[in-house]
């Protein structure tokens, strides 16, 4: 079957838009790249693959006869189709990517390079455990490292990601209710909290309430102490929190929702800011997930995978999920799966995934860590920090930053769309960016912040760099603000001018179809 | 430290400009009590890159690597040639250091690649829609699971007692906290599946059979008396994939009735990896695309016409809907499905047909090879890449006698199904296009010794 083998759309030329059109929709360096639907064909492979030896098929019967139309290319189409594509991404590679909460630094080449070793990377999750001491090992000494660095008791490895990590923490405080025999079906939140925090709670099956903010963007602690009771199981907090600030009361917060029988979950994904500098274990958390993408720095590839680790208090750990990892007294590595949990780990809540982690998360995580080693973690959070500092009191005369007046602010600064010249919004500042070379800041979040701007620079960023950014932001600031009308339109110099978002969600096209089947569904 | 540009002099020059004095202004907020007062314990300091690399060279010595031993192990994830153009493209910084992409006038090629692996995905499975990817497919299993009780509004799912135990286990766990019924069971060492036991266990308040294909047993059965019984019933059927090469040689669950397909895609592109990190596929029919878990990337026009892509529906997502999400998924493993689609791209349907019927007929000749072996019996009447030895004795001791031999020979259901000692004796071999005739002969004599 042949899918189309011209390799341009028909319609590229035509749809150039520019003073001097070019035949292909080219600009240069800016290369347009058709889909491999388009310019691949069915019968095309890149791959060479020895015969197969002539056998008696035992596929039962169910051998397939119809197409699946899939094109392929060959080596050198299919390294320059993703090459192409590749030149149309934004990357913290290309420069400054600060996006507020997501902490985008840099991602160590030597981390890719550990992970790729074969004695990680070619290895089965259930080969006997004497052959992958050297793999659980690894795993080991992460969790350790964990332990320290967040002075918690426990730690488990298994989450996938961030929010994977959020329903570990969960289900081991409904667990431990359980073992209680207690129920306690709310969780309070924040109302700045990501939403991944109250979508844990519902998809763990609890109720969640918010709790709201004082003016100086905190957890207002009157208010939670007025709503905790016999019904809430715990909080979920993020500290440093969404507004880039430290939660001052936190110990006070723990010490009340301990004291009404609660636990207190810590969105850990800003840790970046503390690292080596202050142990949630102190503050009377009961779990925490580590975002091994944010502060370990594994890379975040488009949107994954990640990681997610989940420290635990005394209180919590016992009920924690299998697989883990236990060093036994003979010095070898044991994998606690399901037929040892009776003996090691009664109480656990089970497994939440299969197999054992994200192992290639684990090596370039503990890469990271002992490349900086305790003294390099501390300077993370510091650069860290005055690096936001540094980026908060450079623009809030142009800008407004509605916490300023309160104190610094840890990794992150947040900003508001106040000022602006009407009719001009933060997704104009966001675009602006985008045209200066900057990947834009978090936009529209934390949601109590009308017009949110959250710019998280991280510590690997030099001063030229921000001094950079910081020229360009107050560029558009005051563009958006002295109703600069081509802003509306930015960005004018990137692969595509603004999408059609409301289109695409209108009449979802989700995957290709030749011409004809698209026309006819339409 | 080589991961921190900033230098004292900009340090002082930038506390100046901010107004603080010391570092330790800009941490005020932070409660003396709170503050750690030494270094980390037990951590030392910075290490050089070259130190640190022996410090993993020396771990990853201490294991066994696939590539270096005759290796059948399968059961959810699979040992194939990965091309060298995989690991190349997924390493590009502008892949590799990118974000999830929320801004896409910077991100067309994430977006345009995961259009492309949703189209890939759809068609593989034979059906109309493919998300982004999830975690692995043992959360993309739960998350069809919770899915379909959205869609029928009913909270009892049949599980295949063919269906991987690590699956199993999944849903267990989760339906424990969401007080969903889970009606699941142990395989039985027969050739037949258990789909008599489904058909009799779907009822009018059965939300979705969830059965496995090929099973975990390496079996593979037609789903469609299933998927007609499900849909009888207003329940949806749900096949998992763990080996979406198999999709090459055998009919697409889609096209058998499922309305949802999830599958483990770690065998396209991604690699063993001791279990992570992998990707999940998920797919299912265009009506239920409003309920479905996860990102999805959509085709659309920028301002001036042109053809582009975005993140979209994420009315469906947690950062808009917040606790009334779908899911509360956030990243999926955007990497992994790049792997994923690249090596499908050079695959293309001629190579996943080629390499398909490669892995089935280098299967055919080791179950034939192993099963002439004295105490050795094929379990299956039919297979893909996998099959089920019914040995002698218990497995699982063979298992660590072969290891000790330099094979890696296959995975003990003494290691999968601890709790089942009727299933010891079963060993779940694994034959892909990495196996040689050398490497059969070298199981077929070593299990010989291991059973005499």
């Amino acid at each position: 079957m042949t899918i189309n083998q011209s390799g341009w759309r028909p319609e590229m030329g035509a749809n150039a838009d520019s003073d001097v059109a070019t035949y292909t929709g080219n600009r240069a360096l800016m290369l347009e790249e058709a889909l491999i639907f388009e310019i691949g064909t069915t019968d095309t492979t890149g791959v060479d693959l020895a015969p197969a030896p002539k056998v008696a098929s035992r596929l039962g019967g169910l051998e397939r006869h119809t197409p699946l139309g899939l094109p392929g290319l060959s080596e050198p189409e299919t390294v320059r189709h993703y090459t192409r594509l590749s030149r149309q991404n934004y990357a913290i590679d290309l420069g400054l990517f600060p996006l507020g909460s997501c902490t985008m630094k840099h991602n160590p080449r030597l981390n890719e390079k550990v992970a790729r070793m074969a004695g990680f990377a070619d290895v089965h999750p259930l080969q006997p455990q004497e052959t992958v001491q050297g793999a659980l090992a690894v795993i080991q000494e992460l969790a350790v490292w964990l332990i320290e660095l967040t002075g918690m008791y426990g730690v488990a490895m298994a989450p996938k990601a961030g929010a994977h990590g959020e329903l570990c923490g969960i289900l081991c405080i409904k667990a431990a209710l359980e073992a209680r025999g207690e129920d306690r079906p709310v969780i309070l939140v924040p109302e700045s909290a990501h939403g991944t925090n109250p979508a844990t709670a519902a998809f763990a099956g609890f109720r969640v309430e918010n709790i709201p903010a004082t003016a100086e963007g905190r957890v207002d602690l009157a208010a939670l102490k007025a709503r905790l009771g016999p019904d809430v199981a715990g909080v979920m907090i993020t500290n440093p929190n969404t507004c880039g600030l430290f939660e001052r009361d936190m110990k006070a917060i723990s010490d009340a929702v301990h004291a009404a029988g609660g636990y207190v979950y810590c969105d850990g994904a800003n840790f970046n800011a503390i690292v080596g500098r202050v142990r949630p274990g102190d503050l009377g958390i009961d779990a925490m997930h580590i975002n091994l993408h944010k502060t370990f720095s594994t890379p975040h590839g488009g949107g994954g995978p990640g990681s997610g680790p989940v420290v635990l208090s005394e209180a919590l750990a016992p009920f924690g999920p299998i697989p883990f990892v236990s060093l036994m007294k003979d010095g070898t590595y044991k994998l606690v799966e399901e037929e040892s949990t009776g003996e090691l780990h009664p109480q656990t809540f089970g497994r939440m995934a299969a197999f054992h982690g994200q192992m290639g998360m684990f090596t370039r995580a503990l890469s990271y860590i002992l490349s900086h080693g305790a003294d390099g973690l501390r300077q993370v959070a510091e650069d860290a920090v005055l690096n936001a500092n540094y980026i908060l009191r450079s623009l809030e005369d142009v800008l407004e930053a509605p916490f300023a007046a309160s104190g610094p602010c840890m990794h992150e600064a947040l900003f508001s769309d106040n000022g602006l010249a009407e009719g001009f919004s933060t997704l104009d500042i966001a675009k602006g960016l985008i045209d200066e070379g900057f990947h834009p800041m978090t936009v529209y979040f934390p949601l109590v912040v009308h017009g949110a701007m959250l710019v998280e620079p991280t510590e690997t960023e030099s001063k030229a760099t921000l001094d950079q950014f910081i020229g360009a932001l107050r560029s558009v600031a005051r563009r958006a603000r002295q109703g600069d009308e081509a802003l509306k339109s930015a960005p004018h110099f990137a692969p595509r001018h603004r999408l059609d978002e409301t289109l695409a969600a209108r009449k979802p096209v989700l995957v290709w179809k030749e011409a004809e089947l698209a026309q006819a569904a339409e | 430290m080589r991961y921190l540009p900033l230098t004292d002099t900009d340090r002082h020059s930038m506390l100046a400009t901010i107004g603080a004095k010391s570092i330790d202004d800009l941490f005020v907020d932070v409660p003396a009590e709170a503050r750690l007062s030494g270094p980390i314990a037990g951590l030392p300091n910075h290490a050089s890159e070259m130190a640190v690399e022996r410090h993993f060279s020396n771990l990853a010595r201490k294991n066994m690597a696939a590539s270096h031993h005759p290796f059948f192990l399968g059961a959810g994830a699979y040992k194939h040639h990965v091309p060298a153009t995989v690991d190349h493209i997924i390493q590009r910084g502008e892949f590799l250091t990118a974000y999830t992409p929320y801004q896409p006038e910077i991100a067309q090629g994430t977006l345009q690649m995961l259009f492309e692996f949703q189209t890939q995905v759809a068609r593989l499975f034979g059906c109309d829609v493919a998300n982004a990817s999830m975690y692995d497919g043992s959360t993309a299993c739960w998350e069809a699971i919770s899915m379909a009780g959205r869609v029928t509004k009913r909270k009892k799912a049949v599980l295949s007692s063919g269906l991987h135990p690590h699956y199993v286990s999944v849903a267990k766990t989760m339906a424990h906290f969401t007080g969903d019924a889970l009606d699941a069971a142990l395989p039985t060492l027969e050739a037949a599946t258990d789909a008599d036991r489904l058909l009799a266990a779907i009822d009018d308040e059965t939300s979705c059979v969830v059965v496995q294909y090929p099973d975990i047993l390496g079996r593979i059965a037609d789903l469609s008396d299933v998927a007609a019984k499900a849909h009888a019933h207003g329940a949806l059927l749900i096949a998992v994939v763990t080996e979406p090469v198999a999709l090459g040689a055998i009919r697409a669950p889609g096209e058998m009735g499922a309305d949802i397909v999830v599958g483990e895609g770690q065998s396209i592109g991604v690699g063993l990896q001791f279990g992570g990190p992998y990707v999940g596929l998920f797919a299912c029919k265009e009506k239920f695309v409003r309920q479905m878990p996860g990102r999805l990337c959509g085709e659309t026009v920028d301002a001036t016409g042109k053809r582009g892509f975005v993140l979209t529906l994420s009315t469906r997502e947690q950062h808009i809907r917040r606790e009334k999400a779908t899911s509360n998924i956030c990243t999926n493993a955007g990497l992994c499905a790049l792997a994923f689609s690249v090596h499908m791209t050079l695959l293309g349907e001629r190579g996943l047909r080629d390499l398909a019927t490669l892995n089935h007929a280098n299967a055919v000749r080791a179950a034939e090879r192993l099963s002439a072996v004295p105490g050795v019996t094929l379990l299956n009447d039919s297979f893909f890449n996998e099959f089920t030895l019914k040995l002698s004795k218990p497995a699982r001791p063979v298992v660590h006698a072969l290891a000790a031999q330099g094979i890696l020979g296959g995975v003990s259901l003494g290691r999968l199904f601890p709790e089942a000692s009727e299933l010891e004796n079963g060993l779940v071999i694994a034959v892909t296009e990495t196996v040689t005739e050398d490497d059969i002969e070298a199981l077929a004599a070593a299990l010989k010794e291991a059973l005499a």
